[in-house]
């Protein structure tokens, strides 16, 4: 029997999973349910899947290996796009409903606040792995260099993880947590197989 | 003008409708609350006469005012507050006034409230994270508590202090700040008319997520220095440390007026959003007080002394 991991279905039934997160922000954005400042909620909400999005797509490499379901690699590629995705809602949210297009503003922030520093960093790491992650691209590159320029994914994640700790004014719980999932992952990648 | 009398401003004149129906809902709910027990059973009316120190600006509906909350000790979400602050015993409650002063005084939140006649004051509130609003405090200038206890020649600043408990306020180690939450001011800056001695809010006792059962406000600093559930205020000779100053000294200064020139190292602080507008405003110099206020710093380099 196919593994149900090959199934179309499962397949589309993940691709809309991930869109749950965005469809339930305009639902609850549309019923006025975000709270006294809902462009904060929003923001947030989004830096929050961007970052869900990329340990999961990390997560695919060890599952694959220690679940023994090889198969799973269907699903790094569009889990690495919906990172990406949310990372430009994410970007969008700032650039539009908090620095309303100012793009001296906007440039004075990168430079002077540094949780948006490394957040930029960690996004723009993001867009050379959107770009490449066609199969075109694959061939194109070759296997080998694909796979080197793919791993910025980690500094992207660690940046993420930064600007997630310099953000917050002192409950560093949430991001702590997140950089033990990565550290994590991390980990399972430098175990012997 | 900024500030101006208004003695006649009703709600319905400074509140939306739709806001006002959202006020009269939640009353209704707190008089359901009454009904069950419930932690809504506390919020008693409180009468105040009107105040010249208002703004004639449209006030935050109440939801936001006490939806939206830092109170770390009840957890450092904004939501987190209004839903575990409800238990918190106010009552009895002591504020004792110290140091270096005549006439030392212990209150009972009674005879506390008792010293001087209420009054409704209309302000703005800007916080240190970029966003603002504007509440109608119930309170009385803190100076008609000051006076009383004759602070001697080495009274330069008071120190306040925020009530603090782990077993009432068991999330508060997670926020890792030093508690109990201490606040200071100058004494010219404590003895301010405009520094409010705070017991309500839109026309009822303060909700315990807004600092019950008494606070401060002070208009023209961020809200951080406005220090919450308030039972020491002692007369000192020396700059007092303060919470956020412990934690972050290099992010957090003693004055911490609102000033759009000195930027905060996490938010810029040209401007606001403030809560219930889509663009955002520009912040103003003192929050808008500069008037009544700016002469307590004439001279001083207020880039140093941020
Ligand atoms: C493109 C550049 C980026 C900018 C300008 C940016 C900006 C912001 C801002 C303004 C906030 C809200 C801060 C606050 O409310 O005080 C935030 C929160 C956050 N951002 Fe970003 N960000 C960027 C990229 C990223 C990336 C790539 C990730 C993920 C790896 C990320 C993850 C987060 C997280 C997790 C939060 C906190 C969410 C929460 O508090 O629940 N950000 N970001």
């Amino acid at each position: 029997m196919p593994s149900p991991l090959r199934s179309r279905w499962l397949k589309a039934a993940v691709f809309a999973a991930s869109l749950v997160p965005v469809a339930w922000l305009g639902v609850d954005a549309w019923r006025d349910n975000l709270g006294a400042n809902p462009i904060e909620f929003i923001t947030r909400a989004l830096g929050d899947w961007t970052m869900r999005f990329l340990l999961l797509t990390l997560a695919i490499t060890p599952a694959r290996r220690l679940l023994k379901l090889p198969d799973l690699i269907r699903y790094r590629r569009m889990l690495g796009l919906f990172a990406f995705f949310y990372g430009v809602l994410h970007l969008i949210t700032w650039v539009w409903l908090d620095k309303f297009f100012d793009l001296n503003e906007m440039w004075a922030d990168v430079m002077k606040r540094r949780f948006i520093t490394v957040g930029m960093l960690s996004f723009l790491l993001m867009v050379p792995l959107a770009v490449t992650s066609t199969t075109g691209w694959i061939r194109r590159m070759g296997g080998k260099n694909w796979q080197l320029l793919h791993r910025l994914i980690y500094p992207s994640v660690a940046f993420g993880v930064i600007h997630y700790l310099w953000l917050v004014k002192s409950d560093i719980r949430m991001p702590v947590l997140y950089g033990a999932i990565f550290a994590g992952l991390m980990a399972l990648r430098l175990v012997k197989r | 003008m900024l500030i101006r009398s208004a003695p006649d401003l009703k709600y319905s004149d400074v509140t939306s409708k739709k806001d006002f129906l959202d006020r009269r809902r939640f009353l209704a709910s707190a008089a359901a609350g009454v009904a069950l027990g419930g932690p809504a059973a506390q919020a008693a009316k409180l009468e105040a006469r009107k105040s010249g120190y208002t703004v004639a600006e449209t006030v935050t509906p109440l939801k936001a005012i006490t939806g939206y909350n830092n109170y770390y000790e009840f957890g450092t979400n904004k939501d987190d507050p209004a839903r575990n602050a409800g238990e918190f015993r106010t009552e009895p409650w002591q504020v004792s006034v110290e140091g270096h002063c005549a006439k030392p005084a212990k209150y009972d939140l009674d005879s506390l409230r008792k010293l001087a006649p209420l009054e409704e004051r209309i302000y703005r509130l800007r916080c240190v994270e970029a966003w603002s609003m504007v509440v109608p405090w119930i309170g009385f200038s803190l100076s008609e508590v000051l006076k009383r206890s004759e602070p001697t020649s080495k009274a330069k600043y008071v120190a306040f202090e925020t009530y603090y408990d782990s077993k009432q306020m068991p999330l508060a180690k997670g926020s890792r700040i030093p508690l109990p939450y201490k606040e200071g001011l100058r004494l010219d800056e404590a003895m301010h008319p405009l520094t409010l001695l705070t017991f309500g809010l839109y026309g009822e006792v303060l909700p315990n997520q807004n600092g019950a059962p008494v606070r401060m406000i002070i208009p023209w600093k961020y809200g951080f220095k406005s220090i919450k559930s308030i039972v020491k205020i002692s007369f000192v000779e020396k700059e007092p440390p303060f919470t956020w100053g412990i934690m972050i000294p290099n992010e957090y200064g003693f004055y911490s007026n609102v000033n759009p020139e000195v930027d905060h190292p996490r938010w810029s602080q040209g401007s606001e959003r403030r809560i219930g507008e889509f663009s955002k405003r520009k912040t103003l110099m003192f929050n808008g007080y500069a008037d009544q206020v700016a002469s307590l710093y004439a001279g001083m380099d207020l880039k140093k002394h941020y």
